[in-house]
């Protein structure tokens, strides 16, 4: 109360003197140390991102996760390869036909896959453990008094969220590539428009698809970060995370539910598929990663208002 | 002396409105009528008045579930009160979390860690967490705050791998990343050994010589009674008194205490000499004696010398803190509220 009043008198000195001597002139009238408030810098400020970046990668469980996405694709290109060996009679979802012909469509046969359960299941993983798992071990205190300042850990845990999803897309897509390269022929691409396209030109629109889908999980770490402040268990948080995934696939599937579904968040995760066509069709696209910024401006902003309000007794 | 001055030397709950206030500016946290009460309706603080001079080592003692740790968590902004004032180096909490936590280093229920990375990149990642902390000066820091609880020879270990003791030290160096003004411990030797106990105290002291100021929440009152020069009692939510320690100590009457084989016989001088609360045990009996002037002590030694009365020894045991608690809560200590 009167120390407020008090404070500018406090600082006084230092306006006077240099600020070196100002400062050991305050340590030696007040038997005290550390000498004010100290200021916030750039670089202390992005630590607590990079940090939270480190934290994600270097834990087993996150090595553990892409190492399981990095398994699928050799899985699919094995089977795929047994299959056409034995009979071919080369029918199968729209991709996989492509496979043989060209090694290439193993990246988008092995995302076509795992975008509807593996990735969104790895990603709920992530994203839920991320505030509770903080919460359950205690160690969000610590953070928090040290102190991160809430909002700025509400962003590094999402900034570290999305680049999951990058590199768990990235995890598919590499081990796609090693493997389609190492099974089938690769060589010029012919898209599903019917137009060819050559190695290098095919090798950009993986990339733009990974990209895409890498983004088209964006919503979903929105809401795992909401679910992961509602509750002091990281387990709970990432089981309703990745249970609400499923749900809302169902929700998707059926017809009768068609007037919400164009708002529900996976409705257009299969929309990158367009991007292999010529010229490329962005119209679902663009709705998808529409839709993903909604999901993230409404979860992202329940989660801060949760959050920042929120009494730490963990 | 009696009992009535002996208690007007203790500032009682009413704290602010008498001397305290000259010196507000130098008082590190100061609540007024700090109240928390939970969603469950549980009333866990109850309009807390609370004074800690800068430069003290301020005991903050109370029974498990007497309202420390609520307290401390509203102090350090991670609950908000749900009425009254919390000033922490002057300003207002939770409101000043950004300009106050980084001065103030704290231990709050015991330390929390990430078990897969080593202590050393613990520490790196709170003191990460911290915006005004220099990244250049971390790599330093930290083998400083490492060395200084000694946890140098195990900072490559797993913190998951650390023994209770460890975990507790690793807590301390994280509090000790940065030249402090504040530090605060919420019982920082629970589950520690004695050696253990010992280290953290000297540590304690050590960081309160240098200018920090230390508040200490503790249920060991002997803790309280070693390392600080103030203390305040909790009990059930409420702040029953605080004050140094020599005024809380000098609360609780000192005992005479004789010793005699002949127990029975001085037992009957005594209670003729107005002794009270005798206590007779096996050679020793002890009762409180009114000290009305130099010559009470001694009139009292030659009574029982003249009533023939075998005087192996004759004294005045000073009362401790856990007296001055028992009376003034009127329960024993380790009642949980």
């Amino acid at each position: 109360m009167s120390r407020a009043e008090a404070l500018p008198t406090e600082q006084a000195p230092q306006a006077a003197e240099p600020p070196e001597q100002a400062v050991r002139a305050a340590e030696q009238a007040l038997p005290t140390v550390g000498a004010g408030p100290r200021p916030r810098t750039a670089a202390g400020f992005t630590a607590l991102f990079l940090g939270e970046l480190a934290l994600t990668f270097r834990r087993t469980r996150t090595i553990a996760l892409l190492g399981i996405l990095a398994v699928l694709p050799v899985l699919i290109g094995v089977v795929v390869k047994i299959q056409t060996g034995d009979a071919s009679n080369g029918e199968g979802p729209a991709f996989i036909a492509q496979v043989t012909q060209n090694g290439l469509f193993l990246v988008f046969t092995a995302l076509a896959m795992a975008l509807p359960v593996f990735l969104p299941m790895t990603v709920g993983v992530v994203a839920g453990d991320s505030i509770a798992g903080e919460a359950a071990t205690g160690t969000l205190r610590y953070l928090l008094v040290a102190p991160a300042g809430r909002t700025r850990l509400l962003a590094a845990k999402f900034t570290a969220g999305l680049a999951f999803c990058l590199a768990a897309t990235m995890a598919v897509v590499l081990a796609a590539v090693a493997t389609g390269a190492a099974l089938f022929p690769l060589g010029e691409v012919t898209l599903l428009s019917g137009d060819t396209i050559d190695l290098g030109a095919a090798l950009l629109r993986a990339v733009l698809v990974a990209g895409v889908v890498a983004l088209s999980l964006s919503g979903l770490v929105a809401i795992g970060l909401f679910i992961s402040t509602l509750t002091g268990s990281g387990i709970a948080a990432m089981a309703t995370t990745v249970g609400l995934v499923i749900t809302v696939q169902i929700l998707d599937a059926f017809p009768q539910l068609h007037a919400i579904q164009p708002f529900l968040f996976t409705h257009q995760w299969m929309s990158f598929g367009d991007l292999l066509r010529q010229p490329m069709h962005w119209d679902n696209v663009l709705q998808n990663l529409g839709l993903q910024a909604l999901y993230i401006a409404v979860f992202g902003s329940a989660a801060w208002a949760r959050f920042t309000s929120q009494d730490i007794t963990a | 002396m009696t009992t009535a001055p002996d208690t007007e030397q203790v500032r009682g709950r009413a704290a602010d409105g008498g001397p305290a206030s000259a010196t507000a500016p130098d008082d590190v946290i100061r609540t007024s009528g700090l109240t928390k009460r939970f969603r469950s309706g549980q009333l866990a603080v109850d309009r807390l008045d609370l004074t800690v001079p800068r430069g003290s080592v301020f005991g903050f003692l109370g029974p498990n579930g007497s309202g420390k740790t609520t307290t401390i968590r509203m102090l350090m902004g991670l609950i908000a009160p749900s009425s009254g004032l919390a000033t922490v180096l002057g300003a207002p909490m939770p409101q000043s979390v950004g300009t106050v936590l980084p001065r103030v280093g704290a231990l709050i229920e015991g330390p929390a860690l990430y078990g897969f990375l080593s202590g050393r990149d613990n520490l790196v990642r709170f003191d990460a967490a911290d915006p005004t902390s220099d990244p250049r000066t971390r790599a330093r820091r930290v083998a400083e705050a490492l060395d200084r609880v000694g946890l140098t020879a195990a900072a490559g270990k797993k913190a998951r791998a650390y023994s209770l003791g460890m975990k507790q030290r690793l807590g301390l160096a994280s509090a000790l990343l940065q030249p402090r003004e504040l530090l605060v411990l919420d019982e920082p030797t629970n589950g520690l050994d004695p050696q253990g106990m010992r280290e953290i105290r000297t540590l304690v002291r050590e960081v309160a010589a240098e200018g920090t100021t230390v508040f200490l929440s503790s249920h060991l009152l002997d803790e309280i009674e070693q390392v600080c020069t103030h203390a305040a009692v909790m009990s059930r939510g409420r702040l029953v008194v605080q004050g140094t320690v020599a005024e809380l100590a000098g609360r609780a009457q000192g005992r005479l205490v004789v010793r005699t084989p002949d127990v029975a016989k001085a037992g009957e001088v005594l209670s003729e000499h107005r002794v009270a609360d005798l206590r007779i045990g096996e050679a020793r009996l002890d009762g409180l004696a009114v000290v009305a002037d130099e010559e009470t002590l001694p009139g009292l030694c030659a009574a029982l010398v003249a009533a023939g009365v075998r005087v192996h020894g004759f004294g005045v045991e000073r009362g401790t803190l856990e007296d001055a608690f028992v009376a003034l809560t009127g329960e024993g200590f380790d009642v949980a509220g």
